[in-house]
């Protein structure tokens, strides 16, 4: 219950506008504002972004991020450079701190540095920071920016200057101020409590929103980050909930004679598509629309499972897991109804395909003779590549901009259960920088949350 | 045989203790041997077997499959009373959400071949746990074997 309230307190008092960000203008507790120039540069709208992601990968871009300095001010330095260096596009460097000053370029370049930032933070009873971006081989500034928050507020304050620091060196959306939602594993492997969670997408902040008095599986993200599907066997009776974040409040999502599971949001968020299980032994496809709670059945093969659609980004279409076929394998219908197209077709199984919010590619599982492995593959099943193996690889999720997949790993048990661990694990669509997201508990089935506003 | 003749003794002892005889650890050391209860869980699964097993991502009754449902059958006719709780399972060779579907698969094969059986629908309820609630450690053939099944339990 207390962390019900803080969740809903933290909601109201953190509401953030982006929009308001990019226009400096105060929004709930955190005021953005444009800082002067220092020297004469070109306006920052105006200046293409010169490094893309493409070439970041090949040779990360060094950029010298000092210790802001003081309590808080390193605290908040910290989480940027962890920002940062998470994506593996960055090559962070230290640095002496040189408030309301010119950086020095000549010695920043013969460090090798292309960009560095220079901060002031001041505290009180709010923490302002004072963020310059300096081009240090055009020795000009590239960005100036006064953010002010209460002091709980100051990790967001740092994964908002990362983003925008993301932004203004890569020309895309970063995805730092962002959380994720998953599974908390504890226990024994034959009788794991699970308990729906909530955490920064840096692992910080875990709040747990479900009681683990009974099996929860497989949250989702609303489109506006709001609310959160998941599946609960509450009171034996596996269905789909939807959890408001702001109230705290769960309610069951539609009355279904199945066990009714693997619910994705629209891209609209007016709709949620799942999967309920038939007394024929199949599963079928069901949209139901969350205001009028009509339902519209998708699929209806007799005896055959459905399961784990997800809407294209653009609405238009749905990728699902089905055995039509005889095996589980992928494929892709309009969700106006209409002929099923596998594609799929690499030897063994294939399952939890996800659309990147791009459009261009489709995230899976796929199941071999030596394990999992996660993939992507086309929407017309072209270019499949494999990304990671393992025992288990499952249940990708795209970070909000495309470029990194969360995913649960898990690996296997020796006799007596020992050796059994689950985790978060986050890597590039290029497939490099695989790492790990730190949890207190065993995680799984990520959900990656819009960035926040 | 002896079980029987041991239970019989603990319900002697038991009744001893409730008149008030004075060697109570005595009696108490008798008591821990248990009687199978007509109609609970123990019994099913004296009686008939509990679970039946499946083959990887199938969901067909083998012969003895068939048999083992076919003493749940018998076993339950003579409990009309006992309602059942059939629950399918997978191993972790499959993701998450498909197994969940897999596992009720498989519970309904096993609801189906009772209900043939002369079972009445209402007495059967069926819920999948898929790749959630393995029953044997260890991930061998050996264990995913175990893993692969459809349990019934009492409710």
């Amino acid at each position: 219950m207390s962390f019900f309230s803080d969740v809903e307190s933290e909601l109201l008092q953190k509401h953030l506008s982006r929009r308001a960000l990019l226009g400096g203008v105060a929004a709930g507790s955190v005021l953005v504002s444009p800082l002067g120039e220092t020297v004469s540069s070109a306006r920052a709208e105006d200046a293409p972004p010169e490094i893309t992601v493409a070439h970041a990968r090949q040779a990360s871009i060094p950029i010298i991020v000092p210790d802001f300095g003081g309590g808080l001010g390193s605290q908040i330095s910290n989480v940027i450079i962890a920002d940062l260096s998470s994506t593996g596009l960055f090559q962070v460097m230290g640095g002496e701190l040189s408030p309301n000053a010119e950086p020095d370029f000549q010695s920043l370049r013969q460090r090798g540095a292309h960009v560095s930032v220079s901060a002031t933070v001041s505290e009180g009873e709010s923490v302002r920071v004072e963020v310059r971006l300096w081009d240090v081989i055009a020795e000009q500034q590239l960005e100036g920016r006064a953010y002010t928050a209460s002091q709980m507020n100051w990790r967001r304050v740092a994964h908002i200057i990362a983003d925008e620091l993301y932004k203004r060196l890569l020309g895309e959306e970063g995805y730092f101020d962002t959380r994720i939602a998953y599974i908390a594993r504890s226990g024994p492997r034959r009788l794991q409590q699970t308990r729906l969670a909530i955490m920064d997408q840096d692992g910080a902040n875990v709040h747990m929103l479900t009681s683990g008095s009974w099996l929860t599986l497989e949250p989702r993200f609303s489109p506006s980050g709001e609310r959160i599907a998941f599946l609960s066997y509450a009171n034996n009776r596996p269905r789909v909930y939807v959890y408001d974040l702001k109230t705290g409040q769960q309610s069951i999502l539609g009355a279904f004679e199945g066990i009714s599971f693997a619910p994705r949001f629209s891209p609209d968020g007016q709709q949620i598509i799942l999967s309920v299980t038939t007394r024929d032994g199949g599963s079928n496809l069901y949209i139901i629309d969350l205001d009028t709670q009509r339902r519209r059945r998708v699929t209806s093969l007799p005896g055959v499972i459905d399961t784990s659609p997800c809407f294209s980004p653009d609405g238009q279409n749905i990728v699902f897991n089905s055995d039509r076929d005889g095996s589980p394998q992928l494929y892709i219908m309009p969700v106006s109804g209409g002929d099923a197209k596998r594609i799929s077709y690499g030897a063994g199984h294939y399952g939890s395909p996800v659309w990147s919010p791009r459009g261009d590619e489709i995230a899976f599982t796929r199941l071999g003779q030596e394990g999992f492995s996660l993939g992507l593959m086309a929407p017309d099943g072209m270019g499949e590549r494999t990304l990671t193996q393992g025992f288990t690889v499952e249940s990708p999720s795209f970070s909000p901009n495309g470029r990194a997949l969360a995913f649960c790993r898990q690996n296997a048990a020796s006799s007596g259960g020992v050796g059994f661990t689950s985790s978060i694990e986050v890597i590039d669509v290029a497939g490099f920088n695989e790492h790990l997201i730190p949890t207190a508990t065993g995680a799984s089935d990520p959900a990656w949350s819009p960035l926040r506003r | 045989m002896k079980l029987k003749v041991l239970g019989a003794l603990g319900m002697v002892c038991a009744l001893a203790a409730c008149s008030g005889a004075q060697n109570t650890d005595e009696i108490q050391n008798l008591q821990p041997v248990a009687k199978l209860v007509p109609g609970s869980q123990n019994d099913l699964i004296a009686s008939a077997g509990d679970r039946v097993f499946f083959e990887l991502d199938k969901n067909e009754l083998s012969v003895s499959s068939r048999a083992t449902l076919d003493q749940q059958a018998t076993w339950l006719a003579r409990y009309p009373k006992v309602n059942v709780l059939i629950a399918g399972n997978c191993d972790d060779r499959g993701t998450e959400e498909y197994n969940i579907a897999l596992g009720q698969r498989r519970a309904n094969a096993v609801r189906e071949y009772l209900e043939a059986k002369g079972v009445s629908a209402q007495r059967i309820q069926t819920i999948s746990y898929g790749k959630d609630r393995p029953t044997a450690d260890g991930d061998t053939p050996e264990a995913w074997a175990q893993n692969r099944n459809a349990i019934t339990s009492i409710r």
